[in-house]
């Protein structure tokens, strides 16, 4: 397909490193637009703050780079008041679940028709290697010299939790697997959510010894397992593997419609 | 609401109908008193109107929704007390340097910090300001009565949407609280002002070049124009950049728009008494104490004069000046300790002695507190 359709040509080279996950996201994100038929004018590309949120200044839509944490915030009350677009919310880690942690399970709750892309590096790439609130327990980081003390979230989880419509995780290995999830996410009516694991070799890997870049991402195929395949796996067996692929789809009434109901009863008094 | 638009009128509620009168078709907020009955008005009156109530998770949420749903082509609205006032900071400067109108009403209590939650203010006159990082643009009015705050509800819509900057409404606790009878005017004689709209081509449009208006016309997402949208200093493009000429040129035009339009943003009223040595500087609830100390001043013999800030960012520093020159002393009666007194005094250029009266009990101003100013001094 023609990606070059989609990109902002004038705004590369991208701020990415080499190595990084992010433009792997962004060729499945605009996979999946193209499937989905969308004219760049329907699409609304929202995000916050970090490496990932700057996805939105290379592609050509609607695109809106918020303050940090709030991408879901602003995206809501685009939703709101434009519900025919396609808001795609763009967000990482630190982003989603350290500051914007409030929006990301009330968002979900509320089942508005987002669909959200979460690239979870495990650190804060962008100001350096700051501890992330997925960055795993004895991992480094700038901030964590003796190792991460806390435990990390498990994103997905968290957010089938909330009461999303559909959630799934994939690698940036399973990058056409990934493509696939992006694309039901898309489908969805409701808040949807993709969790995508995207190393971070500049700021993760070479404090912590993960090798090359390249060698992030093969690690990525040797630690994922299919869902169907991890439900009948112990938690001992679970350790350190990533869990891909669906985790919930769900049929429940989406927020914006249920609003437009709202306003119909309110006319009708 | 009825045909009949004589009524008797909380300022809360007054704001809640103006927005509505004023074309806001969209609302997010959070709980927070003496701000409470706006979010409650509006979650019953916008669906009538086909418009959408939020309730948000807190309030920098609320501050973004606001932000992501005027964006959407739709004026916004959101409302807050101090506390809550705070939390918006950082997005009210989001609004500022993406030039995206939205109204935001802070009906101040007692601070600092939980300070009154029940109790007046005006503690937030500097913060409404300057509360956010960096220079920035920002309107700020000072309504004194339930109709006025009505009036001026449409008067901010109007002129975020003209200028393109946050416009910030300081009711206070009383304001917002009490209840006038009002008529409002039909609804079909209320002049509303929307944005303005590109009428060039998507390959020539430049997403915050502006002519010499100093205002760029701002499309809404989804109308075809495929613009981009950041917090981060941008050039015309709406793109960031580190190019230090156009990062001058933008953050000058976005904070010249409000000199630019000044004498257009600046209301005060004035009420000058013959033979009058002494004047009053005043806003809000603390205009009502004003009023009445006037007269009993009066009934004394004493002329005093009163200027009355409707606007008070950006300062009427031109008005007061002309005030100070005609007055021998200034008494500037206010419920915090002189954030508009120390402005008055620079404005007054030592034309005049400049006096506070000020009260952060959480009473608000007697008159006759405003009266014995006046008794000792003339």
């Amino acid at each position: 397909m023609d990606y070059f359709k989609y990109l902002r040509m004038d705004k590369f080279p991208h701020i990415w490193c080499p190595g990084c996950g992010d433009g792997i996201v962004l060729k499945a994100i605009l996979r999946s637009v193209e499937e989905m038929g969308w004219s760049k004018d329907a699409v609304a590309m929202v995000s916050g703050i970090g490496c990932s949120s700057r996805t939105p200044g290379y592609v050509d839509f609607n695109t809106l780079h918020t303050t940090h944490g709030r991408a879901l915030a602003f995206a809501t009350g685009l939703k709101m008041t434009r519900p025919k677009l396609n808001v795609i919310v763009v967000t990482g880690d630190g982003d989603a679940t350290a500051i914007g942690g409030n929006h990301l399970i009330h968002a979900a709750r509320r089942n508005i028709n987002l669909t959200v892309l979460v690239y979870n590096n495990n650190i804060y790439g962008m100001t350096g290697g700051q501890a992330s609130p997925t960055t795993f327990t004895g991992d480094f980081a700038t901030t964590a010299p003796y190792g991460a003390l806390e435990n990390p979230f498990d994103i997905a989880n968290l957010v089938v939790a909330a009461g999303a419509s559909y959630v799934a995780r994939s690698t940036v290995y399973h990058a056409n697997f990934l493509g696939k999830l992006i694309m039901q996410a898309m489908q969805k009516q409701g808040f949807s959510l993709v969790e995508v694991m995207a190393p971070c070799p500049t700021a993760y890997g070479k404090i912590n010894k993960k090798g090359t870049p390249s060698q992030m991402i093969t690690d990525q195929k040797k630690l994922a397992v299919r869902v169907e395949k991890a439900k009948n796996m112990t938690a001992e067996e679970l350790q350190g593997k990533i869990v891909i692929g669906k985790l919930v789809d769900r049929e429940m009434p989406e927020f914006v419609n249920n609003y437009e109901r709202v306003i119909a009863q309110a006319q009708r008094r | 609401m009825s045909e009949n638009r004589t009524l008797m009128m909380q300022g809360n509620v007054a704001v809640a109908e103006g927005a509505i009168d004023a074309g806001c078709r969209f609302f997010a907020g959070y709980p927070i008193t003496p701000s409470s009955e706006i979010a409650e008005h509006l979650s019953r009156r916008l669906p009538e109107m086909g418009g959408k109530f939020l309730q948000m998770e807190d309030e920098i949420g609320a501050m973004g929704a606001v932000i992501g749903g005027s964006l959407g082509g739709v004026k916004s609205l959101t409302a807050t007390s101090g506390p809550g006032f705070s939390l918006k900071q950082e997005n009210i400067g989001y609004a500022s340097i993406a030039e995206v109108p939205v109204v935001i009403i802070n009906v101040m209590r007692g601070g600092p910090s939980t300070g009154l939650p029940t109790l007046p203010s005006q503690g937030d006159v500097m913060q409404a300001r300057w509360g956010t990082h960096g220079d920035h643009p920002i309107i700020v009015l000072t309504p004194a009565g339930v109709r006025e705050t009505y009036d001026m509800t449409i008067r901010a819509f109007n002129m975020s949407e003209k200028y393109r900057v946050p416009v910030v409404i300081l009711l206070d606790e009383i304001i917002g609280h009490v209840y006038e009878k009002v008529t409002l005017p039909p609804p079909h004689t209320i002049e509303t002002i929307e944005r303005k709209k590109p009428d060039e081509p998507l390959e020539k449009f430049r997403a915050y070049r502006a002519d010499e208006s100093m205002i760029p016309p701002m499309p809404a997402f989804g109308d075809g124009y495929r613009f981009h949208v950041t917090g981060l200093v941008h050039d015309e493009t709406g793109f960031p950049t580190n190019n230090t000429q156009k990062i001058e040129e933008m953050l000058l035009r976005i904070n010249g728009k409000l000199d630019h339009y000044r004498d257009e943003i600046v209301e005060v009223e004035e009420h000058i008494e013959e033979g009058s040595q002494i004047g009053l500087v005043t806003y809000g609830s603390s205009a009502r104490s004003s009023r009445n100390a006037m007269r009993m001043a009066k009934e004394q013999g004493i002329p005093v004069s009163m200027l009355r800030l409707k606007t008070i960012w950006p300062f009427a520093t031109e008005e007061i000046l002309a005030f100070a020159k005609k007055h021998k002393y200034l008494i500037v009666p206010e419920l915090n300790l002189g954030q508009v007194k120390h402005e008055v005094e620079h404005a007054a250029a030592c034309h005049s002695e400049i006096f506070g009266v000020n009260k952060i009990s959480g009473d608000p101003i007697p008159p006759t507190d405003i009266f014995n100013k006046i008794k000792e001094l003339s």
